[in-house]
Formats: C-alpha cells, structure tokens, sequence
C-alpha cells in the first residue's frame, strides 16, 4: 500500500483492544460462577440443606453485580466489527456472522430469560424450575461462549469457505467445518476452563478474605471446597488445552509461536525458553531486527533465559528434533526446511490481488475467456492474498509485537502453573480444617484474584498480539479492515469507552467490596 | 428442507426474520419508555422502586433482542452490517452507549457505595429511555429517506490506500448525524417523526404495561393521565409519518437490470402491489388502536398485549414496506447505485439455508420467554409484595 492511515488502525485496534481486555474482566467469572452457583443450588436441592441457599444467595449477589456489567461491556464488541471493521465485514461477513447469530438466538435469550428467574423466581416458579433454570443460565453463558470464540478460531484459521470473486468476499462453504474448526474447538475449551479457574480463584479469593476477617468462616470454607476442586479440575484442562493450543498456533500460525518463544533463529530440537525476556543489547527489538535482516548487526538479536533443551521442538510437534521456525526463517524464508520468504508471499499475493481486479475488469467487458484465466491465476495465489497489501519488508508492519507477545505468554503459563500448586494447597488445608491457620495461604489467596485476572488478560493479549497484523490469518491484515472513518471519529469514541467503563468498574469494584464485607449473614 | 428454496425466496425468509426481531425490538423497548416515567409516576422513593424493579424484570430481553437483532443482520445482511454501522458510526455509537449505561444502572441503583449515586444511575436510566427510541427510530427511517454513502466492491483490490480500499464509504463528516438535519426532501421531519413516535409508543405500551401489572392507586391513576397525553402524541408523529410516506419519493430497484431509480409514491404503489401487505399493516395499526383503546377507555388488562402485538405486526409490515416489491431497504442519495437490496447485500445461499435451520429454534425461544415471562407476571406487583422479596433491585 502506497499510503496507510496508520492514526485510524491504531486507534480502532486500540478501541477494540480497550472494550475486549475490560469485557473479559467480568466475563471469565460469569462463566464459571453460573456452574458453581448451579452445583450449589444442585446440594441444596438433593439435601435441602439451608446452609447451601445461603452459600449459593451470597455468591448469586456477587453474580449479579458482575453480571451486569459484563452485559455492558459486551455489546459494544458486537457492533464494533460493523462499525470499526466495516472492511471486515463483508469481506468475511457470510462466514462470520452466522455464529454471531446463532450465539443470540441459542445462547443469549437463554441467558437472560432464565437471569431473571434466577434472580426474581425464589417464590415464583418450583424449587426444580428454579434449579434448571440457573443450570441453564450455567449452559446459555457457556454456549454464548463457544459461538464467539467458533468465530474468532476462524479469525486465526479460516477454514470451510471459497472466495467469490463476483462478490468480492469469503463465502461458507462448509458449516462445520467452521464449526469443528479444531483451533475453535481447543480455543473454546482452553478459553472456559480458563475461566472457570479464575471463578475458582476468586471464590477462594473472597472466601480467604472473609475467613483472615474471622466472618462465616465455615460457610467460607464450605465454598472453598468447591472452589477448589473446581480449579483444580479446570486447571488441569486448560493446562492440557494449553499444550494443543501451542501445538495448533505452531501449525497455522508460526510466526505467532516464534513471538511467543521469541525464537529469532529456527532450529532442530529448538529449546523452550522457561524464564527470560526478549531483551537486546542496545536499542529497540524491532529496531534490531530490521538492522539484522538488512544484513548488519547479525549477532545482536538475541533472547537470553533460562533454556529447556527440545522444549519447544515437542511444545511444538511432539518431536524433540522437530524444526521450529524463527522469526527470521519466516521472514526471509529457509527453502531446506520448505518455508516460503515472506518477500515472496508478498510478491505472489500482489499477482492474485492484480488477477482479482483483472478479472473484474474482464467480466466489466464481457471478455469471459480472460476472465477465466484470471480466475485460475488468481485462485493459484490465494492463499497469499492478504500479503499483497504489504509494499515493502517492514518488519513493524509484518512481524507481531515480540516482548509483548513473549512475555504475556510467559507470564500467563507460569501463573498457570502456580494456580494447579495452589488449588491443590487450598483443597488439602481445607480438608484438614487447618487453613485457617494457614495466614500465607489465605493471603495468596486473596491475591489470587489479581493473579487470576491477570493470566486471564494476558492469556488473550498473547492469542490477539500474537497474531499481528492479520484479522483473518494470511488473507486479511488489520490495516485494510477498517472502517472509512477518521482517526478522530475513532478518539473519541475510545475516550468514551475508556471513561464510562473505568468509572462502571470502580463503581462495581467498590459494591463487590461492601457486598463481600457484608458477608454471608446479610 | 431450506435446500429447496431458491436464492430470492430465502433472501425474503431472512427479511422476514430481521423484520420480526425489529417489531419485537420495538415491542420491547416499552422498558425504555417506562425508564423515562420512573419521576413522572412516582411520589415517593418506594414507588419509584416498584416502578425500577417492573421494568427490571423485562430489560435483558430488551437488550438481549438489539444483540440478537445485530447479529441476525450481520449473517444475512452483511453489507448492511458493514456500511450502516460503519458509515452511521456516531448514531450507533450514540445507541449503544445509551444501552451500556442501561446495562448497569438497574443492578447498581440501590447497591450501597455504588461510586456515582443512586440519581446518576436514574439518569442513565432515562437517557437510555429518551436515546434509544428515537435513535433507533430514526435509523430505520432512514430506510425510506436515504443515508449519503458509496458501495463500490472493487476497492478491494485498491493499493493505494487502506482508507480507500473501503468498500462501504459514508460521504457526510457527521456520520449518521445528518439524518436529524437533513433539509433535502424535508428528510429530517420525516425520521425525526419515527423517531418521536417510537418514543412515544414506548411509552404508551409502558403505561399500558402498568396497568396491567401494578397494584398502586396512586401510580394508576398518574398512569392513566399520562397515557392520554402520550397516545395523542404517538398518534399525531406517527400519522405524520405514515401519511407522508405515502406520499413522497421512493427508491425502486428495476428487477430485469439491478438499476436503483426514484419512483414517486413508490411506498403507496408498494401497498396497492401488495395488498395482503396493505391488510397486514392495517391489522397492526388496528391491533396498537384497539389496545390503547381499551387501555384507556375500559381499563382492560390485556390491552398491552393487543397494542404489544400490534406494534410487532406494524413494525414488520414497515421492514417488508421498505425491502419488499423491488425496494432499495437501505437506500443512498449520495449514489443512488449503492443504495442496498435484500439482493444485492445478503448472505451467499448456503449461509441464508444454514441460518435457516438456525431460525427454527426461533419458535423454542419463544415459548420458554413465554413461560418465564407468565412466571414473573403471575402476581400484580405491590410495594408490600416487593418488601417480601429478598433479591430486589
């Protein structure tokens, strides 16, 4: 592209970024305090045990205050895929907006027809009605889950659809396979039991809080034995999805991984940076690796840590002598391990995006045989169309953000494996009845919620910036998505957001804080 | 099944669809109407309360409906979806703020240090109330005035720049603003009258709603004032609305060549067309008179229903109006050859049939809302009742 208005594609990423981390501040606990609340009206069901409706009251309190604004941060992220990635769209609008549909019409109308019994059906509908309810409202918010994240596991492998040049867009050719797409489906399960950990966490969190506060200690202790058999069993899927999902990110998005890793130069039984940081000598990182791919400087690029030998070679493919590309194989290309030079996709996607407008230009006058060969030339280079809109190897443009990318995944698996250590703790020291004696553990505990959130945040920072600059893998980069708007337009709203949603969560954060201080009993 | 069904005729089905999800939406934006008579009908804080937690019990579906709304124009309307919302970016963005201020105000109204005060969240109550109505009033008027945008699918392949590679582009700096001052055909009456009279048959069926389900004197009996002041205001901006559509030009398609041209009377020729259209808006129309009639004059229960009906069945009959008969729905006087088709701007016909089965599911959500709808209706509220209840906003 001659000319990039690098002001409007910022911003609105910056917008979609800023509504999407504040929307997954609430969102997480949604989804895993909707099953713990349905597990805990389940034993007050089958036993009929008081004790359990008021455990299950407190926490549905909390819910509700969560929920609300959950609510209000999410629809906004609907509608921003029309109104800031208008390209977007239609270019993909045929395959992507089908689960955004459905996900209203399956999941969304469950959510909040049955909210309100949940709520306000105590005395209106049967004990059994009540409780099928709020399983369903566990179940609507979970399947508002799979639909959005089938359509962003599309995003990062676009699967089952054909392009039709006479529309100009990506049209479904295969639903399930949109649907089955296996990046989808390792993304939804990775992605909710995530979720339901830092649910876990945040039980556990509040309920340390209470019992270090000498409150309904044993109405906290009886959530936490829930909390944390239900972390400790949702840690251990998100850990194993974890694994798939590297697995799957070094399949179809390598450049991704190689940011993840920050792997620079690929190797043979490539090893996995445990702990480090993506730290050069002098200067920037990118800076240096504009210099090094530019011929000067071949040594200064180097990302220093602690090293697993093979680590990444099985992370990645299950083969300690499996090759892992770097950054600079995918860019400059290694003909030996059969990778292409991105100076090449680039080259090749220009000739689609020219047999595109050829043939548009063809069909225009009529001349059907060399529209047809257009067509097959452009079908030949497809699969390298969204390179064309790159004019010239600009490293910025083309490779994601490394130390972001780097460290938010470093940070997000270490964490990770903390919480399983943690779970495991809690449930042994509440099982024993001596947690209370256990002052470290209960403030851990306590600072689990910050940890928890910040795995969460970190964990879509590391799948969203880690896929820079595409929108839709290989065949759409962000800057020819957006919206025909001016950067201001885009300010302004973003100054909006940024303000209404600060001010929305210190209002939640401070009614969370008098609700819990209230405790159980009121 | 669905496979059967030609291209055009699974086009129409999803028209249908959207149309029925819009009358809905206008049905249900009566929260947003009693949003704006929480002060009006009130005398005291406990009745005010009653009032929140009426309308607290309804608004997720209202907002459950504008998402789903989205949703379903976005899979069967794409076009649609990426040159209104991304041309009209400041009236969506203006609706959408209105709902997110909604979202929480219930919930955090009477929660204790709730940061901004109980009266902060009033307010956005009834902003949203006022903004959303005649926002979204005036965005579907829009289907029959025109909006100032340019389609043109080849940019796609333009390299020059990525703002130009757009395909949808909106002409007017004001973003969708413009439709509330546009001089040209006295185009801002005509949305600003649909707007004015979504807001105030919101209101209407609020009142209504009222009336059916309050147990308070005093609230009824200012209910009852209120409503009288507010249907002859619905009335006058939608009669208006109506009549002047009739009369004024309208955006035909020419089925043999795709060619947008200005027809005048188009939406009164698109009645006479299509007279089971003509009887259907009638039965609407009549079902909203009939309901507000009896409303008003025989203080009947199920007249929120009637006019609820009504509203869904006229709002319907305005979508099929406005797309049906070889009518440009979305219409551009920038460049009348933009201007969107439910032909020219849909679904491929694999997504409209795959959708179609989705839609079957349409008549199952339908009966569970109407199961917990009747579960929460069951009992007039009362401000005693509402003491009882633990969990209360």
């Amino acid at each position: 592209m001659e000319h990039i208005d690098w002001g409007l594609v910022n911003w609105s990423r910056a917008q979609f970024a800023l509504t999407a981390l504040y929307h997954w501040i609430f969102v997480p606990l949604t989804l895993g305090l909707s099953f713990m609340l349905a597990i805990m009206e389940t034993i007050y069901y089958k036993t009929g045990d008081e004790k359990w409706l008021k455990i299950e009251k407190f926490w549905l309190k909390l819910f509700g205050i969560n929920f609300a604004i959950g609510v209000a941060t999410g629809i906004i992220l609907e509608f921003e895929f029309g109104t800031n990635w208008s390209n977007y769209s239609w270019f993909v609008g045929d395959i992507f907006g089908a689960p955004l549909a459905i996900e209203g019409i399956m999941a969304f109308f469950m959510e909040s027809t049955f909210i309100a019994i949940m709520f306000f059906g105590w005395n209106k509908v049967s004990k059994k009605a009540h409780l099928i309810s709020t399983w369903l409202v566990a179940i609507g918010s979970n399947l508002s889950a799979l639909w959005i994240l089938v359509a962003n596991g599309w995003m990062q492998n676009p699967v089952g659809m054909k392009f039709n040049p006479d529309t100009m867009r990506n049209e479904m050719e295969n639903f399930w396979d949109v649907l089955f797409n296996p990046v989808a489906i390792n993304k939804f399960i990775h992605t909710i039991t995530s979720a339901y950990t830092f649910s876990a966490l945040f039980v556990i969190g509040v309920s340390a809080w209470l019992i270090l506060k000498n409150k309904d200690k044993l109405y906290a202790k009886y959530s936490m034995i829930i909390a944390s058999v239900f972390g400790f069993l949702a840690i251990i899927a998100t850990i194993i999805t974890g694994d798939g999902s590297a697995k799957q990110v070094a399949k179809y998005q390598p450049m991704k991984l190689a940011a993840m890793e920050g792997l620079y130069k690929g190797s043979r039984g490539a090893p996995l940076i445990a702990v480090g940081t993506p730290t050069i000598r002098n200067g920037s990182l990118i800076k240096s690796i504009e210099d090094d791919l530019a011929g000067r400087n071949q040594e200064k690029v180097k990302i220093e840590g602690f090293e697993i030998p093979y680590g990444l070679s099985i992370l990645a493919f299950n083969d300690p002598n499996a090759f892992v590309p770097g950054i600079k194989d995918l860019v400059e290309g290694n003909p030996k391990e059969g990778i292409r030079s991105y100076k090449e996709r680039i080259k090749s996607g220009k000739i689609a995006i020219e047999a595109l407008a050829n043939y548009k230009k063809a069909k225009k006058e009529g001349k059907e045989s060399e529209a047809k060969k257009y067509l097959e030339i452009f079908r030949a280079h497809f699969d390298d169309f969204g390179y064309g809109y790159f004019d010239k190897l600009g490293v910025e443009e083309l490779i994601p953000p490394v130390t972001i990318t780097f460290m938010s995944f470093h940070t997000m698996v270490l964490l990770g494996t903390w919480f399983l250590i943690f779970f495991y703790l809690v449930y042994r020291a509440v099982q024993k009845d001596n947690i209370e004696k256990k002052k470290w553990l209960l403030k851990l505990g306590v600072w689990g919620i910050f940890f928890g959130w910040l795995a969460q945040e970190l964990g879509w920072i590391t799948a969203e910036a880690g896929r820079m600059p595409w929108v839709i893998q290989d065949l759409m980069p962000t800057m020819v998505a957006v919206s025909h708007l001016h950067k201001e337009n885009v300010m302004l709203t973003f100054a909006l957001f940024f303000i209404v949603f600060t001010a929305l969560l210190i209002a939640e954060i401070k009614i969370m804080i008098t609700t819990i201080k209230n405790g159980f009993s009121n | 099944m669905f496979e059967a069904l030609s291209y055009e005729s699974l086009q129409a089905y999803w028209w249908i669809i959207i149309a029925l999800l819009g009358g809905a939406l206008v049905f249900m934006l009566f929260v947003q109407g009693g949003q704006t008579l929480l002060n009006k009908l009130s005398d005291n804080e406990e009745e005010k309360t009653l009032l929140v937690n009426l309308f607290g019990h309804k608004w997720e579906i209202t907002f459950t409906t504008l998402v789903v709304f989205g949703g379903a124009f976005f899979a069967s309307f794409p076009l649609f979806y990426s040159t209104s919302f991304g041309g009209a970016y400041y009236v969506w963005m203006i609706i959408l703020f209105a709902f997110i201020v909604q979202a929480v105000s219930y919930e955090y109204r009477k929660k204790k240090n709730n940061f901004l005060g109980s009266k902060t969240y009033e307010k956005f109550l009834f902003f949203n109330g006022v903004i959303a109505p005649v926002f979204l009033g005036v965005a579907v008027s829009t289907f029959f005035t025109g909006s100032p945008f340019s389609v043109d699918k080849s940019r796609i392949v333009n390299l020059k720049s990525n703002v130009e590679a757009v395909i949808s582009q909106w002409k007017s700096p004001w973003y969708g603003l413009e439709a509330i001052w546009t001089i040209d055909n006295l185009a801002f009456l005509q949305n600003l009258a649909l707007g004015l009279a979504i807001f105030f048959l919101a209101r209407v069926i609020a009142l209504l709603y009222i009336k059916k389900m309050v147990d308070n004197q005093n609230i009824l009996e200012k209910a009852q004032k209120c409503l009288k002041r507010n249907v002859i205001l619905f009335l006058i901006f939608f009669l208006f609305w109506l009549i002047r559509l009739l009369f004024i030009n309208g955006f035909a398609v020419n089925p043999e060549t795709g060619e947008i041209y200005m027809e005048p009377y188009k939406y009164f020729h698109n009645l006479v067309q299509q007279p089971a259209l003509l009887i259907f808006l009638l039965i609407g129309i009549l079902l909203v008179l009939w309901g507000i009639y009896g409303g008003l004059f025989k203080n009947q229960t199920n007249a929120f229903w009637k006019a609820g009906i009504g509203t869904i069945i006229t709002v319907m009959a305005i979508f099929f109006l406005a797309g049906f008969n070889h009518t440009s729905y979305y219409p551009s006087i920038y460049d009348l050859q933009s201007s969107l088709t439910i032909a020219n701007s849909s679904s491929s016909k694999y997504t409209l049939t795959a959708m179609a089965y989705v839609s079957l599911m349409v008549p199952f959500v339908i009966a569970y809302i109407i199961w917990a709808w009747k579960a929460l209706d069951s009992h007039k509220l009362s401000v005693e009742e509402l003491k009882k209840e633990e969990i209360k906003y």
